[in-house]
């Protein structure tokens, strides 16, 4: 009797230690085990609260130099964009305009998203060459040019969560769709109130490719 | 052997385009006529392609569409990106029929151009809050339990130049952001039975291994609900520019979230604002606040026949296309109307009707040579009617790029050209 006594408790114990890798047991024996150190390989992204940022820092100072070597081909010195590249600051109150300017400060919400794209995806056609300093670095030029940081401001995987941008408010959540809803649940189907006059033509703007088959 | 049958291959092909390019010009010019006086390949002559052997078997061991199809193509609008690499192409929707879209003809749209990845070399990794990171290639994918599904995918920027106005003439590059194929993989919910999951996940971040390195943040419920990874499109591997070896499915959903050559799925318990979340794929409102994370793309429907690129060349009775498609569900109903919404008439819906597929609509039309302006309406399972696009640019401006769902106009002029025009 003891024995069984015994025996519950030592399923008890192991039902309470191991709940929740038991509830999980992998199901198809499929795939390998990643080792820490290939995950840290990959895991590159940096989230809005600096979860993920790399140890590292970088100030606007050295930024300037590095953003003009690696970056400025394309948008420019000051950030205003060459050609159809983007501009990256500028465009302050053009936002509800009919010619709204998206950059980083006029728009970006969270500077986590500077580090994580640059850092991914930028120099265009050179991802992943920066170093994490380098990244801060011009992190921190574009927040100094944008009026966002001063030019002593150490961008950081300490500080990287906690700058304030300009626009961080002006996004809206939840999507509110569907956003235009039918009054009528029956559809109109004869002499239906309707625009029918012209007053536009694609062909007169005259900007479609030609089609050259 | 071969020469020879090559040579005489090469003679008879000239003849052949020779003598349908003559009936080209009379088929179009003077249909009555050609058919009385009988071009060389018309009845009562004997065609030319009945007199010789055509090519052997393996000639293409890839087959290609017919030479007489070649107008059939993927095509971009140069002004629209600073560069190929990253920027867009449009499916010839007005040249499809049924429902399928061919794999070689799928819209392409790159952020950093096509990633080339040996399937040997491929690994998908599950990291953040799982019970156990892990690491499957692509032959530990195709282990799973097999799911086949037809889905369609349409960029958030498809219709988007024609928020402010018709400016572009013509289907393919108005609607064509969009494509329809079924996909074979494994549902990201056996994955994760695998890895095992935190009860603290409440979204994933699913990242490319592409240069662009494109990443999204996903909703748990969305990932676990229909999300899939797959290796295979139409019956046969991906297609590089569609994320060979693999991708993400997931749908109803804007396309970028599908996310090509994926290379990693991190779960965490907030969004990751990732740039496309943030800078890029977010709408913005005429008070200058934008919208964020809007995911589904809402019922939509085009006229693929009459079109700018399909004008009507005889009078009488034809067979008006299009194609249709939810983002929350199955079509229920598409009404066309041949004046400008003034009066409607309901389709005919061709099966099978899919979940969350491009579902065709015919409707048989006389054309009596008089002006038509010709509009589709869908109503979705839930309810949804497509909306006109001034009840669209009433709530939502005219500069939020994305999501322009709305009812477009093409008009027929009485020389039976089409166009792309914007009523008021």
């Amino acid at each position: 009797m003891l024995g069984l006594v015994k025996f519950f408790s030592i399923i008890l114990i192991f039902t309470c230690g191991f709940g929740s890798a038991l509830a999980s047991e992998r199901q198809f024996n499929l795939g390998a085990i990643a080792s820490p150190a290939e995950v840290a390989g990959w895991d590159i992204d940096v989230r809005p609260d600096g979860l993920g940022a790399p140890i590292g820092s970088g100030n606007a100072f050295d930024g300037e130099e590095i953003y003009a070597e690696r970056c400025g081909f394309c948008h420019g010195d000051f950030g205003e964009g060459i050609d159809r590249w983007p501009e990256l600051v500028g465009g302050e109150d053009s936002l509800n305009s009919h010619d709204p300017i998206k950059t980083t400060s006029s728009y970006w919400p969270y500077a986590s998203t500077m580090y994580d794209y640059i850092y991914r995806a930028m120099p265009f056609g050179e991802a992943q060459s920066l170093t994490i300093d380098e990244t801060y670095s011009i992190v921190a030029y574009l927040l100094y040019m944008g009026d966002i940081i001063d030019d002593e401001f150490e961008v950081s995987n300490d500080t990287i969560g906690t700058i304030q941008m300009p626009n961080k408010s002006g996004f809206l959540l939840p999507d509110p769709r569907p956003d235009v809803v039918e009054k009528s649940t029956i559809l109109c189907m004869i002499n239906c109130e309707s625009d029918t006059n012209v007053i536009g033509r694609a062909r007169d703007l005259d900007v479609t490719p030609e089609n050259e088959s | 052997m071969s020469k020879k049958s090559k040579n005489s291959f090469a003679i008879n092909r000239r003849q052949l385009l020779a003598s349908s390019l003559a009936l080209g010009t009379a088929g179009v010019a003077k249909s009555v006529q050609a058919s009385e006086v009988g071009p060389s390949n018309s009845p009562p002559n004997l065609p030319e392609w009945t007199t010789y052997l055509g090519d052997g078997v393996d000639v293409a061991p890839y087959g290609l569409p017919s030479e007489f199809e070649s107008h059939v193509i993927r095509r971009n609008v140069p002004w629209l990106t600073a560069t190929a690499e990253s920027s867009v192409n449009f499916t010839p929707i007005q040249n499809l029929e049924g429902f399928v879209t061919p794999n070689g003809l799928c819209f392409e749209r790159h952020h950093g151009g096509v990633a080339i990845i040996d399937p040997n070399e491929y690994r998908l990794m599950i990291n953040g809050l799982v019970d156990r990171e892990m690491i499957f290639t692509l032959d530990d994918l195709k282990r799973f339990p097999q799911t086949n599904k037809f889905y369609f995918l349409e960029c958030a920027a498809n219709g988007g130049m024609e928020w402010r106005g018709a400016q572009l003439n013509g289907c393919q590059f108005t609607f064509g952001m969009i494509h329809n194929v079924q996909y074979t993989g494994v549902k990201l919910s056996d994955i994760v039975k695998e890895t095992g999951l935190r009860p603290s996940a409440k979204w994933l971040l699913a990242e490319g291994g592409d240069s662009a390195g494109l990443a999204r943040s996903i909703p748990i419920e969305k990932a676990l609900d229909d999300c899939m990874i797959v290796w295979a499109m139409n019956g046969e591997a991906l297609r590089p520019e569609q994320g060979y070896p693999a991708r993400l499915v997931v749908p109803g959903w804007e396309g970028n979230m599908w996310i090509k050559w994926i290379r990693r799925i991190e779960f965490g318990d907030m969004p990751y604002l990732t740039r496309e979340e943030t800078s890029k794929y977010t709408d913005l409102m005429t008070d200058g606040s934008a919208r964020m994370f809007t995911w589904v793309m809402e019922a939509k429907s085009v006229v693929t026949f009459p079109s700018p690129e399909n004008p009507l060349n005889k009078k009488g009775l034809h067979q008006l296309r299009g194609l249709a498609w939810s983002g929350r569900g199955k079509i229920r109903r598409v009404d066309v109307s041949l004046d400008g919404g003034r009066n409607w008439n309901t389709t005919n819906i061709h099966g099978p009707i899919l979940n969350k597929s491009l579902t065709r609509f015919t409707m048989p039309f006389y054309w009596s040579g008089d002006e038509m302006l010709v509009q589709a309406r869908a109503v979705d399972e839930t309810g949804y009617v497509q909306p006109t696009i001034k009840e669209l640019q009433n709530v939502r401006g005219v500069n939020s790029i994305y999501h322009n769902n709305s009812i477009a106009t093409w008009l027929v002029n009485k020389n039976g050209s089409v166009e792309n025009v914007r009523l008021g």
